[in-house]
């Protein structure tokens, strides 16, 4: 129905997964993993799936980028691939 | 955290945000049963205002609002009132978590419905708890 809020949001979520993994300063990937997080919740609510959707914004929208911040704070900022 | 250092506006910000945070949170597990949301979303909410006054006013601050040590004891409670609702419904001579067999007075549907609620309000419970406990162990872990 909503076909066309669909793709630009999949443009959108495969963009910030691309960011996520490619980026070399982890807090950067860390805000885009919450940013991809975020955009598979909208994506949950216009398919239909409204719970799945809240427990996505919530669970890792809200906790887990925290969680992640917290962890990059205890141990180094920058990946030495 | 190591490098913290206070900021008034953050900290204006964060309070003034945190109890509409908690109260939506309330609202999310107290209408679960009719509408999106339940006992696991709200009490993720719930963790998420907690923790963020505690990223806000540092850690000592924040051992006002919510003590470490209540962490793990509110996961434990929650884990009880859950499990004590479904023992509760085999005492009353059903099965395990049938509701209807509740020992409180009402009509069938109704004690389903009161249930529901209960069994939410023990998941809320163990799911604050818990992720600020883990929360709180991430941010102690290294620094003795």
């Amino acid at each position: 129905m909503h076909w066309e809020l669909e793709v630009t949001l999949f443009i959108f979520l495969v963009a910030a997964a691309l960011l996520a993994l490619e980026s070399r300063n982890l807090l950067t990937a860390v805000v885009s993993l919450t940013v991809f997080s975020f955009l598979s919740a909208l994506l949950y609510v216009a398919m239909g799936a409204v719970d799945v959707g809240f427990t996505e914004a919530v669970v890792g929208g809200g906790v887990s980028g925290v969680l992640f911040v917290v962890t990059i704070f205890k141990t180094t900022r920058t990946c030495r691939d | 955290m190591r490098d913290y250092e206070s900021d008034d506006i953050v900290i204006l910000v964060s309070r003034t945000l945190s109890p509409f945070i908690m109260l939506f949170a309330l609202y999310v597990i107290f209408h679960g049963h009719y509408s999106p949301g339940g006992g696991f979303q709200g009490g993720t909410m719930l963790a998420a205002a907690v923790i963020l006054i505690r990223l806000a006013a540092g850690m000592d601050i924040a051992q006002l609002q919510f003590p470490r040590a209540l962490g793990m004891p509110l996961g434990a409670v929650g884990v009880l009132i859950y499990f004590g609702t479904g023992v509760a419904a085999m005492l009353g001579g059903g099965s395990f978590l049938d509701y209807a067999y509740l020992p409180l007075p009402g009509a069938a549907a109704a004690l389903r419905s009161l249930g529901i609620l209960f069994v939410e309000v023990g998941v809320g419970l163990a799911v604050v708890g818990i992720l600020v406990s883990i929360y709180d162990d991430l941010l102690e872990s290294g620094e003795r």
